[in-house]
């Protein structure tokens, strides 16, 4: 059982990577939902009664993150009429160096941590880590608004996976929380890229500079 | 009961304004609805007041927060009851003048605010002089200082009033971090954020001078005490004028009070502290009333004033620190009772005096006194209250300013009983305090001559007419308490034997009375003499002129008749000697003629006193400091990535801490 759940976290830890070193929005778009697609049906590994509600919140996280959240995402593509290139700040390469470099630091990070030792074994704590570092690398390296809201729900994701070491405290009702405070995250951000575009006719966050004043 | 009728109250006045709120922009009904909302709480705190100073009726209230350390503590005690009287007096008075100086229907856009954060005011006021615990305390005093800002605000469209709150603001807040290192301070070596009395030598006296610093910085701040009264002149005169009369009769007292209490906490203190304070009141007093006497605007001027009369409550409570300090229980008595009646006799007779140049202001539609000249004929009950108000703040009998004056005055001969430094202490605060009353005199001839005797200046002037019912009330109503302070103290001197007690509870019982120290009967006989004599002398003398005939010509005109406004005092040429006299201090800009030729042509003579603290101080450091942190402009690059990376930079180094 576990050794099947440890090849699903590196599939996982592998989509972040994916995120980092592909050229096209939309292949982005498609390792972020896969990602979350992933992650939602992780509760079933790791405990063996969910119940009900369990089943239904799981349910609700795979088609919001796999399915709703990327349709509105290219739906706003559409909309705003974006070009399909990331443009990315740093290069490719070295966004992938410096994905690979978090993921190692996390490894080492984590095995300081003063877990317990039922959760030392696993492979969760190192790609919950790598996964936020991978959030905020795209956060910071990418121009499109756009991908601010891909890395933010990346960010997000890998929050979630340190969330399931505590699935058994954590009750549902955070969990859900979570789900929607993501939601209206991506909701608005949605909106605010439909205004940029209309604003500068381009959804980079370059022109917003002229605004800091 | 007292606490129930006094928290009733607060409750009454932070209500007041909400239902004007809801209804319509140009609807009078929540002006009316405040008003008369406010007018009953405030009778309820007063008749509280009323049955604490009879029945000693005190039942603290006492309902647990979940707030960490605050707890809600309510208590009225002899100082606090003292302090409650103006909030309660005043603010009445403010709103019933409000009724016809800032109706609705003539200020449809910021009416409705000014009232909701006039009651907030003062229940925030009325909230922190009754609360026991600091964080209480600080609620109060934070509900009191952003409303007073709010207020100062009212008409924020103009940019001197967005400029004036704006510093006005920043004084406060800077105030406020006083407070709070203050109570933390006290939390430290108390263990409690209660507000009781420290034992006797539980703190060293590092920490008392440390926790003593604090609170005259934080509450000199609010009291407007020189140099720190940089936001008083510019917030007081920008006001509306029921505004500014709070402010000046109340607010700044709470400053006043925050310094009574953190006093009666601290174990007795070293003569040095009654030094300072009195030291600062004598340079509050003279520096304030000589700055008071440069300014042409009426409402400046009156904001000077008030910083002089804090000087005379600060001489007061050196005095009594003194006596503190050295055992001289005359002293003690004496001083705190002549430094608080002077915040009763402050707030009614400067409310007085802000009102009565509020419906001056309303008549003529401006603030400079150039501008004014002859308003007695056209507004002849406004002239009469500020004459009272006048003859009250220069500390003249038969009117109450003479009262308290005298006690400080009587204290000051008492220091001279002791050793020889005593003596010279007492003989220059003394000279101090005349020297105040002295200038005092002038400004206030100054301010009268120039407004209401003479001729017009201004057509504005000419076509003034007297102010409406409600503002003539209130102006009447201070009046009749400047009046029977003077007349009555004998009645009031247990109410400040109470305030002595909770100040210095060290006191020995058998400590003498105010009764006994100051001749309070032979005040009353005299001012009523005096009084009667002053009424019999109109008399007769409109009899006499009656009689005889008269003929009708202007002040000023010297026995000319056809005096114009030209050879009249200005506010400037008035004012000039004694604006030169103290131009060391006071820094005048002078506009004059030079090099006048033989034949001179017209020529002008200008004089304009700016607040030199503020000007050559405050706003130099304040830009300087400015510039210091505009280099940290390179930061803000207004990229959304960058400021994410700041974030992340923060979380990692948060991570790696420790």
């Amino acid at each position: 059982m576990f050794q099947i759940f440890d090849v699903l976290i590196i599939v996982a830890v592998a989509l972040n990577f994916m995120a980092l070193g592909v050229s096209r929005i939309r292949g982005v778009i498609n390792a972020v939902a896969l990602q979350g697609v992933l992650l939602g049906i992780f509760p079933l590994f790791i405990h063996s009664e969910l119940g009900l509600r369990g089943f239904a919140l799981m349910a609700v996280a795979v088609i919001l993150k796999g399915r709703v959240i990327p349709a509105f995402l290219i739906e706003a593509i559409r909309e705003a009429d974006i070009r399909h290139e990331v443009q990315p700040i740093v290069s490719f390469i070295t966004s992938l160096l410096l994905g690979a470099l978090g993921t190692a630091l996390a490894l080492v990070f984590s095995s300081t941590l003063p877990l317990t030792t039922e959760h030392t074994s696993l492979l969760l704590v190192p790609a919950s880590f790598s996964t936020v570092w991978t959030g905020f690398l795209m956060l910071t390296t990418r121009r499109k608004a756009i991908m601010q809201v891909l890395g933010f729900l990346i960010l997000e994701n890998g929050i979630l996976l340190f969330g399931l070491l505590l699935l058994e405290a954590m009750p549902f009702l955070v969990e859900a929380g979570v789900l929607l405070d993501l939601f209206t995250g991506v909701f608005v951000m949605g909106i605010i890229i439909h205004h940029i575009s209309r604003e500068f006719s381009s959804i980079s966050t370059d022109d917003l500079s002229e605004l800091k004043e | 009961m007292t606490e129930r009728l006094v928290l009733c109250a607060i409750a009454l006045a932070a209500v007041s304004g909400m239902p004007g709120v809801a209804l319509g922009r140009k609807s009078m009904a929540g002006q009316w609805i405040a008003a008369v909302l406010a007018i009953v709480g405030s009778g309820l705190g007063l008749a509280g007041l009323v049955l604490f100073w009879m029945f000693d009726d005190s039942q603290p209230v006492v309902i647990p927060w979940h707030l960490p350390g605050a707890e809600f503590n309510v208590a009225v005690d002899g100082l606090s009851a003292v302090f409650l009287v103006p909030i309660f007096v005043v603010t009445m008075m403010g709103q019933l003048y409000g009724l016809a100086y800032w109706k609705q229907t003539d200020y449809p856009q910021n009416g409705r605010k000014l009232r909701f954060f006039y009651g907030f005011l003062t229940a925030g006021m009325a909230l922190l002089v009754i609360s026991r615990n600091s964080i209480l305390f600080l609620f109060g005093w934070e509900i009191m200082a952003v409303s007073a800002f709010f207020l100062v605000a009212t008409e924020d469209e103009k940019p001197d009033v967005r400029e004036a709150g704006w510093i006005y603001l920043v004084a406060t807040h800077t105030a406020t971090l006083g407070l709070i290192a203050l109570f933390g301070l006290l939390h430290a070596v108390s263990g409690s954020y209660t507000l009781a009395p420290l034992a006797e030598g539980s703190i060293s006296p590092a920490m008392a001078t440390s926790l003593f610093a604090l609170a005259l910085f934080g509450f000199g701040l609010k009291a407007g005490l020189m140099p720190l009264h940089v936001w008083l002149p510019g917030s007081h005169s920008i006001a509306p004028s029921h505004v500014s009369a709070t402010m000046s009769g109340v607010i700044i007292k709470m400053g006043i009070y925050g310094l009574f209490r953190t006093l009666s906490l601290l174990p007795t203190p070293p003569i040095e502290w009654g030094v300072v304070i009195m030291t600062l009141g004598a340079i509050s007093g003279v520096l304030g009333m000589a700055f008071a006497i440069g300014q042409h605007d009426l409402k400046r001027l009156l904001a000077y004033c008030s910083i002089e009369n804090i000087g005379i409550i600060l001489l007061g409570l050196g005095l009594a620190v003194i006596g503190r300090s050295q055992g001289r229980a005359d002293l003690v008595v004496l001083g705190v009772s002549g430094s608080l009646l002077h915040v009763w006799n402050h707030a009614f007779f400067k409310s007085l005096l802000f009102l009565s140049a509020g419906s001056v202001i309303h008549a003529t539609h401006t603030r400079e006194i150039d501008s004014m000249g002859g308003l007695a004929k056209a507004m002849p009950w406004t002239a009469l209250a500020f004459v009272v108000g006048s003859v009250a703040i220069c500390g003249l009998p038969p009117l109450n300013g003479f009262v308290s004056e005298l006690m400080i005055y009587l204290g000051m001969v008492d220091l001279l009983e002791g050793s020889s430094a005593a003596f010279a202490g007492g003989a220059l605060a003394a000279a101090a305090l005349a020297l105040i009353g002295t200038l005092a005199v002038a400004c206030f001839v100054k301010a009268y001559g120039a407004v209401f005797l003479g001729v017009a200046r201004s057509q504005a002037a000419r076509q003034a007419h007297e102010s409406g019912l409600p503002m003539l009330l209130a102006l009447g109503v201070l009046s009749a308490c400047c009046f029977a302070i003077a007349l009555g103290p004998l009645a009031l001197a247990p109410i400040f034997d109470k305030a002595v007690a909770v100040w210095a509870p060290d006191l020995p019982e058998a400590a003498p009375r105010l009764v006994t120290l100051a001749p309070l009967n032979w005040v009353t006989l005299m001012g009523g003499v005096l009084i009667a004599a002053l009424v019999a002398a109109r008399l007769l003398l409109g009899a006499l002129l009656r009689h005889n005939g008269s003929t009708r010509s202007v002040t000023w005109g010297c026995g000319y008749s056809a005096a114009t406004p030209r050879v009249q005092y200005t506010s400037s040429s008035f004012a000039q000697m004694l604006v030169a006299l103290f131009s060391w201090a006071l820094r005048p800009e002078v506009e004059r003629p030079k090099n006048l030729p033989l034949f001179p042509r017209a020529a002008r003579f200008h004089s304009e006193v700016g607040d030199v603290v503020l000007d050559e101080a405050v706003l130099p450091s304040f830009s300087f400091t400015g510039g210091l942190f505009s280099r940290f402009r390179v930061f803000q690059q207004g990229n959304i990535q960058t400021y994410l990376l700041y974030i992340f930079i923060a979380l990692i180094a948060l991570l790696l801490w420790r």
